[in-house]
């Protein structure tokens, strides 16, 4: 009896300690990039070019490159992904097809983001001859982002109880009026969440862009979407590997990493926000 | 016909026309793969590809195709963030699932989100000034990009995957099995060891895989943290260069249309079915672990 109970609580004290070990990696990277970042932060680091071969000046065009690409990523991804979802959640029968196509989208959101920038290279730089630009960049993005938007979307698509769409349908609404003024008001909060997550995933991926736009160093904002960019992941993988001086230019690298880190962090509290502050709101109503 | 019903049948028929092209252009890239991939092997046999370990496309004269090293290398980094990630995930999760209080739970798993959230270069980054140097201090080595680096921060990234999933199938565990071994006399760490962890048993193995799946297919971290090194590895101490580092390494020097381009395809290609057997065992093992009571 009495070995029973040491045992239990050397387990769950170890249970404790991995808890705490996994908050404790968190809390390092955090603190690495925070402490040895914040010191460049200034407004000529976020609103200037870089200097004398980017061992000097600031990040400007790698955060209007992320922006930018992020924004075609979003004008692509979000639509086509929620229109989809819709049409999978509301729309199509519950077939076997369906029911595969289901499957192999759940299965795309898992695939690495390499081969995503394979295929960007592949189709959209070369076969379309779109070229090294901000538009096969973005569009890359969106084919990454697609799956979740329409996974997540569909998720909350189906949490809306049946009664409110029958509801609707019984007082002789259309499909579509059904779903417009009954299912998505609902909906709405899961599919934004999910979208800003998934928008935040696209801004720091650094792998599907390497081979479709993203350019090392540029004197000049891109100025339509056939031009290519710079962008802040890129800029911080060449400023910690490719870059001739490597050392003197690591408060840049950090600096970089730290505006990074806070624009996903940022993208990701609003969206528990969202998540927190719907699902009150929801429960009130029902 | 109503205008009402006429916006009806077209918005219907838009959300159909947006549906077919989600899915053709996502399947479309699976088969792009393949169709690239496939025709690498007009020039390289099978035999070598696989069971070679010389991979050197751009040698003059007699180019060679065999991915053994990296493939060796890849699995590597991925069995030492899985011997670490493991416990330590399914640990956090047990905790999180059955030992912590609603409200613990509810301010940690956000936070744990957002490690999942950290960009992958930044993890990198991370490696190559922290965890890399803090490695050749402590074993003594010139240069601490390892394997063994990258398996420490792959692991990190694939804890978040693996102690979500494997919360939710811990969780899911119904109570009555909890009451039913506590009414026997067992206290709560023999009741989660002996009776609630074999129930999620499918579940965390499902989670596990996932995470696997996570590491195998992470690209900048490995690419940053590991040395980029072709040849074949002795231990997790040497340098290696894995799947998905390669082609990234490769693909912005290589011309198009030639043999070495049609190999990173077909590397591309074996990447993308291994995450897919990843992906579909997971799904088949999760889909287990629910119980119909």
């Amino acid at each position: 009896m009495r070995q029973n109970s040491l045992q239990q609580r050397l387990g769950l004290n170890t249970l404790r300690f991995f808890v705490l070990l996994v908050l404790l990696f968190l809390g390092i990277i955090l603190w690495e990039v925070f402490s040895k970042g914040s010191g460049v932060i200034n407004s000529g680091f976020l609103f200037d070019y870089p200097r004398k071969g980017m061992t000097l000046g600031g990040i400007f065009p790698t955060i209007m490159g992320t922006i930018f690409v992020t924004l075609v990523t979003t004008i692509f991804a979000i639509p086509m992904g929620i229109a989809t979802a819709i049409y999978l959640s509301e729309y199509a029968n519950d077939n076997g097809i369906n029911r595969l196509i289901r499957a192999s989208i759940r299965n795309l959101a898992g695939v690495p983001s390499i081969i995503y920038g394979l295929f960007g290279v592949a189709v959209f730089v070369q076969g379309m001859g779109l070229g090294s630009s901000v538009l096969s960049s973005g569009l890359t993005l969106g084919l990454l982002t697609l799956p979740y938007i329409i996974t997540t979307t569909e998720e909350a698509l189906k949490n809306v109880p049946h009664s409110y769409r029958e509801g609707a349908l019984a007082l002789g609404a259309t499909k579509w009026e059904a779903i417009w003024t009954n299912v998505l008001p609902s909906a709405v909060s899961g599919i934004v969440t999910g979208s800003i997550l998934g928008l935040s995933r696209a801004a720091g991926e650094t792998a599907p862009i390497l081979f479709t736009g993203v350019a090392f160093y540029l004197r000049y904002l891109p100025g339509s979407v056939y031009d290519s960019f710079m962008a802040m992941p890129y800029h911080l993988y060449i400023l910690s590997t490719q870059h001739h001086a490597i050392e003197e230019v690591r408060p840049l690298a950090y600096g970089t990493a730290l505006v990074l880190l806070s624009l996903v962090f940022v993208l990701n509290i609003i969206a528990f926000i969202i998540r927190y502050r719907y699902r009150n709101f929801n429960k009130a109503r029902i | 016909m109503q205008k009402r019903h006429f916006i009806d049948i077209a918005i219907k028929w838009l959300f159909f026309g947006a549906a077919a092209t989600s899915v053709m252009v996502l399947l479309g890239i699976f088969g792009m793969l393949l169709f690239n991939g496939v025709k690498a092997f007009a020039h390289i046999s099978l035999a070598e590809f696989f069971f070679s370990s010389n991979w050197n496309p751009s040698a003059y004269g007699k180019p060679s195709y065999g991915i053994l090293a990296m493939l060796t290398s890849t699995f590597l980094v991925t069995l030492g963030a899985m011997l670490l990630a493991v416990p330590l995930g399914v640990g956090a999760a047990t905790y999180l699932a059955q030992v912590a209080t609603e409200k613990t739970r509810l301010i940690l798993k956000p936070v744990i989100e957002l490690l999942a959230a950290i960009p992958s270069v930044v993890v990198g980054f991370i490696g190559i000034v922290m965890v890399g140097p803090f490695i050749a201090k402590v074993f003594g080595l010139s240069n601490g990009l390892t394997a063994l680096n990258g398996a420490i921060l792959l692991a990190v990234m694939s804890l978040p995957t693996i102690i979500t999933v494997a919360e939710d199938a811990i969780r899911s565990v119904p109570n009555s099995f909890k009451e039913a071994s506590y009414s026997l006399g067992a206290n709560q760490w023999t009741t989660l060891i002996k009776v609630v962890l074999p129930a999620a048993y499918s579940g965390i193995i499902a989670a596990i895989i996932l995470g696997m799946g996570r590491a195998i297919g992470e690209t900048m971290t490995v690419l940053m943290a590991t040395g980029n090194a072709l040849a074949m590895p002795r231990g997790f101490f040497d340098p290696v260069r894995t799947m998905t580092a390669t082609i990234a390494i490769e693909l912005g020097e290589v011309p198009y249309g030639t043999t070495h381009y049609y190999s990173l395809f077909a590397v591309g290609a074996l990447l993308f079915l291994i995450s897919l057997v990843v992906n579909l065992l997971a799904e088949n093992l999760a889909g287990r672990y629910r119980y119909k009571l």
